[in-house]
């Protein structure tokens, strides 16, 4: 199973071979998993429009788009580890975990803030390689496994923070050495005519781009789509599937790493009980995205328009003076909506084949 | 198919039947109704024809807060008096609170309510706000850096003081061993209450950390703590809600201890009048909204600025027994 349709069987009489053949850009299209994310979010762009008289300001799409980007750093790699057939359930506290190694090692030390931002990203890796390692020594579901070291992480979070400030903040790292230059790289500005854009949005870019090259132009990325479709299968013929799988972690412990950083960067102090239920929206962000429940399929594009509709529909709320208690119920509906739009899409390319 | 239509048929005149044969006496919608009547005598037209202003707030509220509802209905009663088109919008994490705002300031709202729990996360937006020419009101919590943020005001309760307050009146009711329950693990607020009431509490002070989502696991959590340790003799909450999980969770412990809370509530209103609780420390989070709101419209109006670039505060107020008789009317119509 892999991103790209097969093409249609050959018609007798001519002896090239099926791979080779040429598909139609439309059927080429249909089969894309980020389609219907990408209906939906044309929708939801078009919609609040009209809903919204201050949707349209560059500086409203602006603050859209920074939402999405927070969301979407992280729904890339998890799109990504959905793709390989997995769940991660501790990748929302992962985020405040890497912020708070960051911030608190460099305040104990006293040390350069980039001494912090380092350590971290040595500490989320390796918390995301336990979590890869345990999934495949112990062959426990992901859901499982991930969800002991999403409870895990919380206390950690909490009881850590409380030990080392003696508060369930942290200290704040403003006035310490290397914070302006770090500030740069994970929480500044960028000025476009006039109007701000936060450097997240570069950075999910970036990351859309580098997953999207990954997944369609690489070995790594057949692998992804072979471990997700079927891990025994794809040992069988030789991918490394342990490898892949513990990669796949260690690529979300670096999403979260970068969003944990930029918590830490715009605000100088992190709290240490946020992130809780994150790991959710961002599964939800992927789903919609493309990404199939069961592994083998999706898309890291996808998983961007996902980000995208959440951005457009959480802030959208605000613009159009609705009342947010039913933000979650939209969230809900859009769901299912896109999943089912994304099940028939496939389903008609099935057919057409 | 058919099967389905039938069920459907049955539950439906089930339904139907129970609320035919089944009328109460008390309470439900009819007393509700009631109750609104007497309400609507305050809300009615505004009182003021200066333009529609559109004031927004946007707090660090947890979806389905009980207390916030109350700070929001003050607001919305100061809007209606004021001729201000009011809106809100709250989320309990740091990021998404300051993209909320961010959403107003684009918006290019008149005026900005906003809480400042997380203070640091929210100093770019407000300077972002000062850019915009928005006046900017802080309320509940973030009285230390109100002024820094370039707010026009503080308004509420001053978390330290407040826990000293519970800290004497603890005194006064010769009170040895007591046990502060935080609700919400990360909650500068909550912590500073209970560190206040450690202070000036002359006997022995505990932190007990409960889930406050989770209402079964913080009556368990306080039972646990009241049967391991039979000498406390006073449980204080930190929100109205979570004295009812206390007074239950004393009952099953078989002890005798105390209950005493921060906020109020129709429930701690009328457990107060039958010494089901000792005494509540009240914030007054109608007041709250209203004044923040009320606040804005004079700077709109009349450049007026109230406080003197210190906090004002609308607590603590110690309420006992005898004052819950007058204040259970206005717990009961949510507005206390």
């Amino acid at each position: 199973m892999t991103a790209t349709a097969p093409a249609p069987a050959p018609t007798p009489g001519k002896t090239t071979d099926e791979r080779l053949l040429q598909t139609s850009l439309w059927r080429k299209l249909l089969a894309r998993p980020e389609l219907g994310a990408v209906m939906g979010a044309v929708a939801v762009f078009v919609f609040f429009s009209f809903a919204a008289d201050s949707f349209l300001r560059p500086a409203s799409l602006s603050t859209v788009l920074y939402a999405a980007s927070t969301l979407g750093i992280m729904a890339v790699p998890v799109a990504l580890l959905m793709i390989g057939g997995e769940f991660d359930l501790s990748a929302g506290v992962l985020v405040t975990s890497s912020a708070l190694t960051s911030s608190m090692f460099s305040y104990q030390m006293t040390a350069n803030v980039w001494v912090g931002v380092f350590v971290s990203l040595l500490v989320t890796l390796a918390i995301g390689v336990f979590n890869g390692f345990m999934l495949t020594r112990t062959k426990l579901p992901s859901f499982i496994v991930t969800l002991g070291t999403f409870l895990m992480l919380t206390g950690l979070n909490l009881g850590l923070t409380k030990l080392i400030s003696g508060t369930v903040q942290t200290k704040s790292i403003a006035d310490m050495q290397g914070f302006s230059s770090a500030e740069k790289v994970f929480a500044s500005e960028i000025s476009i005519g006039g109007v701000d854009f936060k450097i997240t949005i570069l950075w999910w870019l970036a990351l859309v781009a580098v997953a999207t090259w990954i997944l369609l132009r690489t070995r790594w990325g057949n692998w992804i789509f072979a471990v997700g479709g079927n891990g025994d299968a794809a040992r069988a013929v030789g991918v490394p599937v342990t490898k892949t799988r513990i990669g796949l972690y260690m690529a979300v412990a670096f999403g979260a790493w970068i969003a944990g950083q930029h918590l830490l960067f715009s605000f100088a102090r992190v709290q240490s009980g946020e992130g809780v239920g994150n790991e959710l929206i961002y599964i939800v962000a992927a789903v919609i995205g493309g990404c199939l429940i069961t592994g083998g399929y999706g898309s890291a594009i996808g998983s961007a328009f996902g980000a995208l509709i959440f951005g457009m529909v959480s802030k959208g709320i605000v613009f159009a003076e609705w009342n947010a208690d039913w933000y979650k119920f939209f969230l809900g509906a859009m769901l299912l909506l896109a999943t089912l739009l994304n099940h028939w899409v496939r389903k008609r390319a099935e057919a057409t084949k | 198919m058919a099967r389905v239509r039938t069920w459907v048929g049955i539950a439906m005149a089930a339904v139907l039947g129970a609320s035919i044969t089944g009328c109460s006496s008390t309470g439900g919608k009819r007393a509700e109704d009631a109750r609104k009547a007497a309400q609507a005598q305050a809300q009615g037209q505004s009182a003021v024809n200066t333009p529609k202003w559109t004031f927004a707030m946007v707090t660090h509220s947890g979806d389905g807060d009980s207390f916030w509802d109350i700070v929001q209905s003050g607001a919305q009663q100061a809007a209606n008096k004021d001729n201000i088109n009011f809106l809100y919008a709250h989320d309990d994490q740091a990021q998404q609170q300051a993209q909320l705002v961010q959403s107003y300031i684009d918006k290019k709202v008149d005026g900005l309510v906003v809480t400042l729990a997380k203070p640091d996360a929210m100093k770019d937006v407000l300077a972002n706000a000062k850019k915009a020419g928005i006046p900017v009101i802080t309320v509940n919590s973030g009285s230390a850096e109100s002024k820094e943020f370039g707010a026009l005001s503080h308004i509420g309760q001053d978390e330290t003081i407040a826990g000293e307050a519970v800290g004497d009146e603890l005194n006064k009711r010769g009170r040895k061993k007591a046990v502060c329950v935080l609700h919400e693990q990360g909650n500068v607020g909550h912590e500073q209450r209970c560190a206040g009431a450690k202070k000036t509490f002359k006997g022995e002070l505990q932190n007990l950390y409960v889930d406050g989502t989770n209402m079964p696991d913080v009556q368990a959590g306080i039972g646990a703590k009241l049967q391991a340790d039979t000498g406390i003799d006073t449980v204080v909450t930190l929100g109205a809600p979570f004295a009812d999980a206390a007074a239950k969770a004393k009952k099953d412990a078989g002890s005798d201890a105390e209950v005493d809370t921060f906020d109020l509530n129709s429930d701690v209103a009328q457990g107060l009048k039958d010494k089901t609780y000792g005494f509540a420390v009240d914030q007054q989070p109608y007041l709250q909204g209203y004044e923040a709101i009320d606040l804005l419209w004079l700077y709109r109006y009349n450049a007026d600025v109230l406080g003197g670039g210190r906090p004002v505060l609308t607590g603590p107020q110690i309420i006992t027994g005898k004052d819950a008789d007058e204040l259970l009317a206005y717990t009961d119509r949510g507005t206390r």
